[in-house]
């Protein structure tokens, strides 16, 4: 079959990913972005990069593990700096019911004790005496590695033009990656703002994703290496994008001063929020509309899900084949 | 007969809160399942800035049910009557669930500002639906602000742990046996659900029970028919318990009736 020429419009985590499956499978790629600078618009530059099918299956379909086990392997093969530490859960004495609740959901991971979570994270030593390991588990650092997509779809030979929008008139196919801003087309996609910040400290030293679970306010700390970690992150029913409000701030700082008090005497390094683009089942989707097929939806999971996305892409491009729970 | 808010006629007994649901097409489904024609939902956040939820509320609206908003999350009298008033905007109605909340570690109701913020209210043209302990003293200070339904707890937000007080939650059926009263808050399980309905409280407003359980379309038809039972049960008349045994058959002339261990 002859290669096609693919535009791809949208330089977050899901459009980056389709352009490098895309190239690499030879196709000619062109990747255009509305923001100047990259990654500027994106609501993947605010993300954790957390890759955690088991874990979040706490709050998601079976679809979202499946994909995002496959995203893994290809996260594995193709970014080296790829952190398959695991992740950890754990939870304060008061919320050991939220640990049980969530070892029910989910799977893929093993109960440890106070001794195991000590070797794992010395730092967490003595201060919980429960969680879960979730050893399959990976993480990357969303910037490094959007940059390292976007160069390695550019040393493959794809086109790329920031500050602008519009797809070059001969094109074959439309590859729709512009997550919120796609919405006039798309009526059923909303926002879900998500706000995190970052904090610098060389008091702690934590080596995989933590999260401290809390009825209310459930929240992940990301290592991203040289003290600086992520701590994430809301989950508002909103498209606003805006900055970080007070209230959000309060509950993500104090529960990640209560996660372990080194936290207070961090540096906090920035705030922002984005809001991601979700259908009413919170699962992601690939729409074909004749020669422009939309991917989009992926909700809070950019990083677990593109990869193997754009895998899905590539095969119906190659093939006509169609996964039957992404595609319609 | 008929549920009625502030005149207004609702065919389910069951309320349900719309946060923390895995997602927006879970929720609606739990909710049609339900049979549930009232839902709760939080402004505080959605319609912060710039109306910038209108993704889910579009979405709630589709369900084809009265939305009651809450003032979730509020501390303080202002930032519940200013929510409140967002909310008439927002939601093009005068109904809303008042939440002044004390402190978020026990999300107990503050009452006084409870009070106070019912009055504002209601003076404004709302139908308030406050959300409260038992405690009758405050009811009735709601009742003279103009309250026309009542919503006392059954246990803190979020527990789950059924009715934490059942003599107080019969005293205050008894004392306002005209007045809508909601048990809002604390139901884990339907069997605490059917429990409160045999009392004769008029329905159950719940959330997490439903949200975060393993299925929660199948929770929310489980939620419906104990909610059903427990109503039925109230409207046919319980029998009373009583200390003894008491046969159901004659026992005088049952053969092999031994009169030495009787």
């Amino acid at each position: 079959m002859p290669k096609k020429k693919i535009t791809i419009i949208g330089a977050g985590i899901c459009g980056l990913w389709q352009a490098l499956t895309l190239v690499r499978a030879g196709h000619a790629v062109t990747l255009i972005e509305r923001s100047k600078k990259p990654f500027e618009g994106a609501c993947s530059f605010y993300a954790g990069a957390m890759l955690a099918p088991f874990a979040e299956e706490e709050g998601a379909e079976k679809l979202i593990r499946e994909l995002g086990l496959r995203s893994i392997e290809l996260w594995r093969d193709t970014y080296p700096d790829t952190q398959c530490e695991g992740s950890l859960i754990i939870a304060q004495p008061r919320d050991q019911k939220e640990l049980h609740r969530f070892e029910r959901m989910t799977m893929g991971h093993e109960r440890v004790n106070e001794s195991r979570i000590s070797e794992m994270e010395p730092d967490l030593k003595g201060r919980y005496s429960n969680g879960l390991f979730f050893a399959d588990e990976a993480h990357v650092h969303p910037h490094q590695s959007m940059d390292f997509l976007l160069n390695a779809a550019e040393e493959a030979g794809a086109v790329v033009h920031f500050g602008r929008d519009e797809a070059p008139g001969s094109t074959d196919l439309l590859i729709d990656c512009r997550g919120i801003a796609a919405r006039e087309d798309l009526g059923e996609l909303r926002g879900v703002r998500g706000e995190r910040l970052v904090v610098r400290t060389e008091e702690i030293n934590l080596s995989r994703p933590v999260r401290l679970l809390h009825p209310r306010f459930p929240l992940y700390v990301v290592p991203w290496g040289y003290g600086f970690y992520l701590i994430g992150a809301t989950q508002i029913e909103s498209d606003e994008a805006g900055p970080v409000t007070v209230r959000s701030a309060l509950d993500l700082l104090s529960t990640a001063y209560a996660l372990h008090p080194a936290f207070g005497e961090a540096e906090v390094v920035g705030f922002g929020a984005g809001a991601r683009p979700a259908f009413p089942d919170n699962l992601p989707r690939i729409i074909v509309k004749g020669d422009h097929i939309h991917v989009n939806g992926l909700f809070r999971h950019g990083f677990l899900l593109a990869p193997a996305l754009a895998e899905l892409t590539a095969r119906y491009i190659e093939t006509g084949e169609t996964h039957p729970e992404v595609f319609s | 007969m008929m549920l009625e808010f502030y005149g207004i006629g609702i065919s389910s007994r069951l309320l349900i809160g719309t946060a923390l649901y895995p997602s927006p097409q879970i929720l609606s489904d739990a909710v049609v399942a339900s049979g549930s024609k009232l839902v709760t939902v939080s402004v505080r956040r959605e319609a912060a800035r710039a109306r910038a939820g209108q993704g889910f509320w579009e979405l709630i609206k589709q369900l084809d049910v009265h939305v009651l908003p809450n003032t979730a999350g509020c501390k303080t009298v202002k930032e519940a009557v200013t929510t409140a008033q967002m909310a008439r905007e927002l939601f093009e109605t005068d109904w809303i669930k008042l939440e002044v909340i004390a402190n978020d570690d026990t999300l107990q109701p503050e009452v006084f500002g409870l009070v106070e913020a019912a009055r504002i209210l209601n003076e404004d043209g709302f139908k308030v639906f406050p959300y409260m302990t038992e405690d009758l003293g405050v009811a009735e200070k709601l009742v003279g602000a103009g309250c026309e339904v009542l919503m006392p707890w059954g246990a803190p937000i979020g527990s789950g742990q059924g009715l934490a007080n059942p003599s107080a939650m019969k005293t205050m059926r008894a004392y306002f046996p005209d007045i809508p009263l909601v048990v809002d808050a604390g139901i884990g399980a339907p069997s605490h659900a059917a429990f409160a309905m045999e009392m004769g409280y008029d329905a159950i407003l719940l959330n997490t029970a439903i949200a975060k359980a393993g299925d929660p379309v199948k929770m929310g038809r489980a939620f419906a028919q104990a909610i059903d039972a427990g109503r039925l049960a109230y409207e046919s008349g319980l029998m009373e318990p009583r200390d003894m045994a008491s046969p159901s058959t004659p026992v005088a002339g049952t053969p092999f009736f031994n009169i030495d261990s009787a």
